[in-house]
């Protein structure tokens, strides 16, 4: 059973002059649990569109997304955010961590949204979380007492703190040097891979994309696999 | 379980924004809890004034509820006889088991003091009077039913009365001279006290001394006593009827009972004579929330504007619509709730103040405390205040789009 599947998903929106723009055509795709995949696209090529209805943001205005073998359309409002919360942890370009909140109260908050155990123990496993990525010592660090490594680090915890089953990282080295990208990519791989989450990497850099075991280029919103040397041809 | 962490998350979260952002929240609260203790204090004096102005009122008109009751005869005119109507009086009372009651006479007695003799005026009542009337004593003691067994008559002077005999300590028994035909010597065991218009020696004695002392034509100069009882404003329509048929019974043919209620609360039927000073309490009280309560919401406002991103970002996280509404909403609530808090703490420290008390409470008897009316007036007025408020941002920040809020 895949974990998500896209039938024949686009998504289009209508301009002010009643033109209608296609952003996504047909794509088709299916994620396992524990697939690592990257999509790579230039600038305008509808790669936020695309992360954005793999993220349960958006909805397809033609063909068919499952969650879970569940179809989006039956996910509606509440359900569809608490499925978001507690099955998808997104890792954003520029962090977005929350002003004013220390690392640690950062990684607690999307278990604010928890109905379970981890609401009352939020606090502990936001720390077990952030010494897994190796900040530890920073846990009553605000955001703008942190590097950018630091920072992505602290976002990754805070994706990965619920135990989603599908992380979604939105260029998650573009705020970052060359060699602290490296770093964080190698260990949000390593996260990934140990937690069993398939993750999507949605990137313009070859580089990060080439860490992932599958390959996708986005181009004028057309979803293709892209063979490598290693894997072959993917689909 | 969903219910549970739902609140208390929503809390925390309204909590941790609250902390983070406390100098905006500081600024914008203290407009409200200065709304919210102005509003308990004016609730809270406004009791104060209330149970004053009662006072007062009972103190001219008797407690509620207090029935007048006279005798006539239709034809002529005439009282009855002084001892008939005690003893109908008397009879009336025991009947319906009405354990206050008490004769009103008014008079003037000829009193000696250090520089010559002068008139007092003299009011001439039963023990029970004082209670019914709130009588109001500055030093001293009410008559007590063994004062009627006194030779020398118990009188209570009012303060003037007091100070032009010198102000004498009471534990040394004074006494005060009234000459006449036979001269007696009265003893003051209380003083009432006198407010500054009051220039004039007033007395009051118990209504058997003050028959033992009548003249023959004291009654027809000025009149023969009022007869009064203080009984359960529930009871007090029934009782009314019964009273007077009873009495009117009792003195027989040719003569005809009136009884009718004198207190405050019967003056206007069911008018409040306290209505347009709580009006008034009220009115100033809605004004100064409603002043605060719009600041809160601009401040409120602008606010959530500036956390589009943030809500987006927790809408990512799995937070509903709903929540988002909720926490929005618990913010405002929250912090008018703290904000309330202080401004009843504040308003029950200043209502504790010497000065404010005295000078609202005019000398009550009954001191009210702090009521908790006022307590629960602005503690829900600052709830209701912050949910109103927070009404119109939580509303925008559900209308967020998570996809342009992630993006800014």
């Amino acid at each position: 059973m895949a974990l998500l599947r896209l039938d024949g998903v686009a998504r289009s929106v209508q301009l002010p002059d009643l033109t209608t723009l296609e952003i996504l055509r047909s794509i088709d795709l299916e994620v396992e649990v524990g697939d690592h995949l990257s999509i790579v696209g230039r600038s305008g090529s509808g790669k936020s569109t695309l992360l954005n209805l793999l993220g349960l943001l958006d909805a397809p205005t033609a063909g068919r997304l499952f969650f879970d073998d569940v179809p989006l359309e039956r996910l509606r409002g509440a359900a569809r955010d608490r499925r978001r919360g507690r099955d998808i942890g997104f890792i954003f370009q520029q962090f977005n961590l929350l002003p004013g909140r220390t690392a640690l109260e950062n990684v607690a908050t999307p278990l604010l949204y928890a109905h379970d155990r981890g609401f009352w123990r939020r606090e502990r496993l936001a720390a077990e979380m952030l010494e897994r990525v190796g900040l530890g010592d920073r846990l009553h660090s605000f955001p703008t007492q942190l590097s950018g490594g630091e920072q992505q680090r602290v976002a990754i915890a805070r994706a990965l703190v619920r135990g989603p089953r599908l992380i979604l990282a939105d260029e998650p080295t573009g705020a970052l040097d060359v060699e602290t990208g490296a770093r964080v990519m190698a260990l949000l791989d390593d996260i990934a891979e140990q937690s069993g989450a398939a993750l999507i990497t949605i990137t313009h850099d070859p580089n990060v994309a080439s860490l992932a075991r599958r390959h996708y280029r986005l181009d004028q919103g057309v979803l293709t696999a892209v063979a490598t040397a290693s894997t072959g041809v993917t689909a | 379980m969903r219910l549970v962490t739902g609140f208390v998350g929503a809390v925390v979260e309204a909590w941790t924004e609250l902390r983070i952002h406390r100098t905006r929240v500081l600024l914008s609260l203290v407009g409200v809890g200065i709304a919210i203790a102005a509003l308990t204090l004016v609730a809270a004096l406004g009791g104060m004034v209330q149970q004053s102005q009662t006072e007062t009122f009972e103190r001219q008109s008797g407690r509620p509820a207090l029935l007048s009751i006279n005798a006539y005869n239709p034809t002529t005119g005439d009282a009855p006889d002084a001892a008939t109507m005690r003893q109908a009086f008397a009879a009336a009372m025991e009947r319906y088991g009405i354990d206050y009651s008490s004769r009103v006479s008014y008079g003037q007695w000829r009193i000696q003091l250090p520089d010559g003799v002068t008139d007092a005026s003299v009011t001439a009542v039963d023990a029970d009077y004082g209670t019914m009337h709130r009588v109001q004593l500055a030093q001293g003691r009410w008559f007590t039913d063994r004062d009627e067994l006194r030779l020398a008559p118990a009188v209570i002077v009012n303060e003037y009365l007091w100070n032009r005999i010198g102000a004498p300590a009471l534990a040394s028994h004074p006494t005060l001279e009234l000459p006449g035909d036979p001269g007696t010597t009265a003893v003051i065991v209380g003083v009432t006290p006198s407010p500054v218009y009051d220039e004039w020696p007033s007395l009051y004695v118990l209504e058997t001394a003050y028959e033992a002392r009548q003249a023959p034509g004291d009654q027809q100069l000025y009149g023969p006593p009022n007869y009064e009882a203080w009984v359960p404003p529930e009871l007090a329509d029934q009782l009314t009827g019964l009273v007077q048929a009873d009495i009117g019974g009792s003195l027989g043919e040719g003569w005809e009972a009136s009884v009718s209620r004198q207190d405050y609360l019967a003056w206007g039927g069911d008018y409040d004579p306290l209505l347009p000073l709580k009006l008034m309490v009220g009115g100033v009280a809605g004004l100064i929330l409603l002043l605060g309560a719009l600041g809160l919401l601009t401040i409120s406002l602008v606010t959530v504007r500036y956390r589009i991103r943030e809500i987006g970002i927790r809408r990512s996280f799995g937070a509903t619509g709903g929540r988002v509404f909720f926490a929005v909403m618990m913010e405002s609530v929250v912090a008018t709730f703290v904000a309330g808090g202080v401004g009843v703490l504040a308003a029950v420290l200043l209502s504790r103040l010497d000065v404010v008390r005295e000078y609202l409470l005019q000398g009550a008897q009954d001191t009210p405390p702090f009521p908790w009316e006022a307590v629960a007036i602005g503690l829900g007025s600052a709830t209701v205040v912050g949910a109103l408020a927070g009404l119109l941002p939580a509303l925008v920040a559900v209308r967020v789009k998570v996809i342009d809020a992630i993006r800014l």
